[in-house]
């Protein structure tokens, strides 16, 4: 039995190892204070918070973010959030199809004269996607490409409270300020090639902005203390739960860089950025719930079906063991072994 | 199948008929009815059981997924997504799939770790032992071609790591390559015959499988006393239990067991093997920061990222190549290497020692695999700053500081000179993964080549017992029934 104790340890460290795999020096991001509903085997999404989380989603997210694997009829299906047992099939539920139609989409099949119009969306239509294809969103995005949000809670470690942290993680502005830096004349020439000629040779002045990762109280609480600051590239912006590399914009010790990174999505909510329809107030934290909650939802639609039929194979398992374990004894009784 | 005499009796009139033309039933009788089996095994022994559930599970849930599954590289990730959320029961059953893959290698493991504590290898079961190891390889190329499917991050690079492994080889190596991928790099021809085959295989597996049984019951079970049960009839009736009712019962049990774990993880956290980057689409572009096989191929890519030096002329990744495919290949010729007349290593405790390090490295090889290499284990000495700077002759010169403070201001005093002045840090020396992985990468090609070889001829083993009948009442006195 020490063989079976050992090779359980050794199972268990190797699990502990495998959840620390590939964290890519991001900090790391627990659930929100009160937890998740949807956590543990028994726990159910909280409908509220994911309907009002398809508000933030539509009125903030939708602008730049696409969710290609959802239609709007997974809304109103069973586990979905605007799901009416009076219309079981979702292509009826009078909700689900005013959500729809408020979106204008290109239809994908032609009309009578061989032409694509565009025509309100229907419940069995894909989510309207804020960009006709991945080069349009890249050039709308300074070349970043926003992700589509269909399985991002399923595609980044920490899943939906990965998403709540990345959305209040942002620097406050008491952190962020600028300064006016000296562009060396070369560089400033060599940058603005081909521009006109004559101009004064002079020494530029720049402005960048900076972050005092000292003052940022997210790092704090998780992450220890770092004194310096981060020069943030035109563009992009400082997360701490961004994994990336904080390196070459870190002016400090470099044994000891802030964890995060860069990412060209700036600070998206701000109290009051969407007016409730429930009347719940829109605080950051507030909007930051709801929308993970809706993309948890997203990413498995089926969650909460599965989480049900668990319990019932569940039961049914430990029965059948238990009447296997009695059979056994009997069938044994005469025999040593 | 086996040697022992049939006692089938068909008692219908259609049975009689089909037992003249096809004694099928005659067979199935004497494989798993009236087969004799030595009363003395433990719970190590029901993995061949939960395995061919494993199999089966795959086939069955494989199937219906290849209905709904399409193989293109614009259909691939968004159809497994459309299994998930509108097949019915869709997401059930892909969860089995890609979390039964995760099983099938768990008891694969335990399986083998039993046969090599056990001796199961040892003559006259050396065929049955290789045709597991055929097993074990073509299970892990069926793995390897399954987690190309989903077309994911991982699906993807992972993919063209292994490619690259055998591109490695030299002469062959890019022919083969091309040949695998079906051009000159991965896209939708591979994703076509990658699913082609990841179908092929497992039938493939079935069909080993028949003949890892019927190896199995030509000489029939070891046990862990690993003495052989008395061929004749009075110490045969002593030494074994027809295997049913009492091993499907024993067998049942630990399927229905083993079944908890398996539906523990496909409820509640169907996700927690995998890898959070195959939910991303593969994009060829985009290279993962950590590319990590799935958790049952750890061990060997540590084994593979172990070798970072040359040999003569051979370079390390050749050489990393070879010493994976070899900790693999060395499980085939296993049964010649253990040179102990004994075969259960209850009766051998200096053996004993050695193969908990055995199974203890092989774990610890699976860290390896999923840690970064470079990343230090024990930190030897702090990481030192270094400033770079241009003296006043003109040359390179570097100043070294414990302290940032001192560090940064040297450097802009130097700045302020008219010099250029940088600080990179000099990371101090530390035990690091890269050399955990290449002691233990040792130690496992040592315990087959050095340790079983020398240890047959020079260890004293404890007395075996006369018979598994009096194994196990000696069994029953010393300790009561740990296993049962």
């Amino acid at each position: 039995m020490k063989f079976l104790r050992f090779i359980s340890a050794g199972l268990g460290a190797a699990a502990l190892a495998m959840s620390a795999q590939a964290a890519g020096g991001a900090l790391h991001a627990g659930p929100p204070e009160g937890g998740w509903a949807f956590e543990g085997p028994l726990g159910e999404l909280d409908m509220e918070s994911v309907q009002r989380g398809y508000q933030v989603y539509r009125e903030v997210c939708a602008s730049c973010h696409s969710m290609r694997l959802l239609h709007y009829r997974n809304l109103g299906e069973p586990g979905g959030p605007f799901y009416d047992p009076e219309y079981p099939n979702a292509n009826n539920n009078p909700l689900v199809k005013s959500f729809a139609a408020m979106d204008e989409i290109l239809s994908d099949t032609p009309n009578d004269v061989g032409d694509y119009e565009y025509r309100p969306a229907r419940p069995s239509d894909e989510f309207k996607s804020p960009y006709p294809n991945d080069q349009a969103a890249r050039a709308a995005n300074g070349g970043a490409l926003p992700p589509d949000l269909s399985v991002i809670t399923k595609a980044r470690h920490g899943g939906a409270s990965y998403i709540y942290h990345l959305l209040i993680g942002y620097p406050e502005d008491e952190a962020i300020s600028t300064r006016e830096i000296e562009v060396p004349a070369e560089e400033a020439e060599g940058e603005s090639e081909g521009e006109a000629e004559g101009e004064e040779a002079g020494p530029t002045t720049e402005t960048q902005t900076v972050i005092d990762v000292s003052r940022m109280h997210q790092l704090e609480e998780h992450g220890g203390h770092y004194e310096g600051t981060l020069v943030q590239p035109v563009g992009q912006y400082y997360n701490p739960y961004f994994a990336g590399d904080t390196a070459a914009q870190w002016e400090g010790d470099p044994r000891h860089t802030p964890p995060g990174g860069f990412l060209a999505m700036p600070k998206q909510l701000s109290p009051g950025r969407v007016q409730y329809l429930d009347g719940t107030e829109a605080t950051v934290e507030q909007m930051a719930r709801d929308v993970a909650a809706f993309l948890q939802w997203a990413g498995e639609p089926k969650q909460e079906q599965r989480k049900s039929t668990g319990l019932a194979v569940m039961i049914y398992l430990l029965i059948l063991a238990v009447l296997l374990w009695f059979s056994f004894h009997r069938i044994w009784r005469k025999v040593d072994h | 199948m086996s040697g022992h005499p049939s006692t089938y009796e068909p008692k219908t009139g259609f049975t009689k008929w089909l037992d003249t033309r096809l004694p099928i039933v005659r067979l199935a009788y004497d494989s798993f009815v009236d087969f004799p089996t030595p009363k003395n095994l433990n719970y190590w022994w029901t993995f061949g059981g939960i395995l061919a559930v494993c199999l089966a599970t795959q086939i069955l849930s494989g199937v219906v997924l290849a209905m709904h599954y399409t193989p293109s590289v614009d259909g691939a990730f968004a159809s497994v997504e459309r299994i998930m959320r509108d097949v019915p029961y869709g997401w059930l059953i892909r969860y089995i799939h890609a979390n039964g893959a995760s099983m099938f290698f768990l008891a694969v493991y335990i399986h083998m770790f039993r046969g090599l504590y056990y001796g199961s290898y040892k003559a006259p079961r050396e065929v049955l032992w290789i045709l597991g190891c055929v097993i074990f390889l073509l299970m892990m190329a069926t793995a390897f071609l399954g987690y190309v499917l989903p077309w994911g991050q991982m699906s993807y690079h992972g993919a063209n790591v292994i490619t690259g492994l055998i591109g490695a080889l030299p002469v062959v190596g890019d022919s083969i390559k091309a040949w695998l991928m079906g051009g000159p790099s991965i896209g939708n021809q591979t994703l076509q015959r990658f699913f082609s085959l990841h179908y092929l295989l497992p039938f493939m597996i079935a069909g080993v499988v028949i003949l890892h049984i019927w190896a199995l019951h030509v000489p029939g079970n070891n046990n862990p006393a690993g003495v052989e049960a008395r061929k004749d009839p009075e110490g045969l009736k002593k030494d074994t239990v027809p295997f049913h009712p009492y091993y499907t019962v024993k067998d049942g049990f630990a399927i229905v067991v083993f079944l908890l774990i398996f539906a523990t993880f496909v409820f509640y956290m169907p996700n927690v093997l995998g890898h959070a980057d195959n939910y991303i689409e593969a994009n060829p572009l985009v290279t993962p920061a950590h590319i990590v096989p799935e958790w049952y191929l750890l061990p060997f890519y540590a084994i593979l990222r172990a070798i970072t030096f040359d040999i003569g002329p051979i370079p390390a990744k050749l050489l990393g190549v070879i010493a994976m495919f070899g900790s693999i290949a060395i499980l085939f010729v296993v049964p010649w290497l253990d040179t102990s007349k004994v075969r259960s290593m209850r009766y051998r405790p200096v053996a004993r020692q050695f193969f908990l390090g055995f199974v203890v490295a092989g774990l610890l090889l699976g860290w390896c695999g999923a840690s970064n290499p470079d990343d230090p284990i024990i930190p030897m000495g702090s990481d030192q700053l270094v400033v770079s700077y241009t003296d006043a002759n003109g040359n390179e010169a570097t100043q070294t500081y414990e302290e940032y403070e001192a560090a940064a201001t040297f450097r802009d005093q130097k700045i302020a000179d008219g010099t250029d002045a940088s600080i990179a840090v000099q990371k101090a020396p530390a035990f690091r993964f890269v050399h955990l992985a290449q002691i233990l990468t040792a130690y496992y090609f040592a315990y087959f080549l050095i340790i079983l070889p020398l240890l047959g001829l020079r260890e004293k083993p404890k007395d075996e017992p006369a018979s598994i009948h009096k194994a196990v009442l000696g069994h029953d006195r010393a300790a009561p029934a740990p296993a049962e």
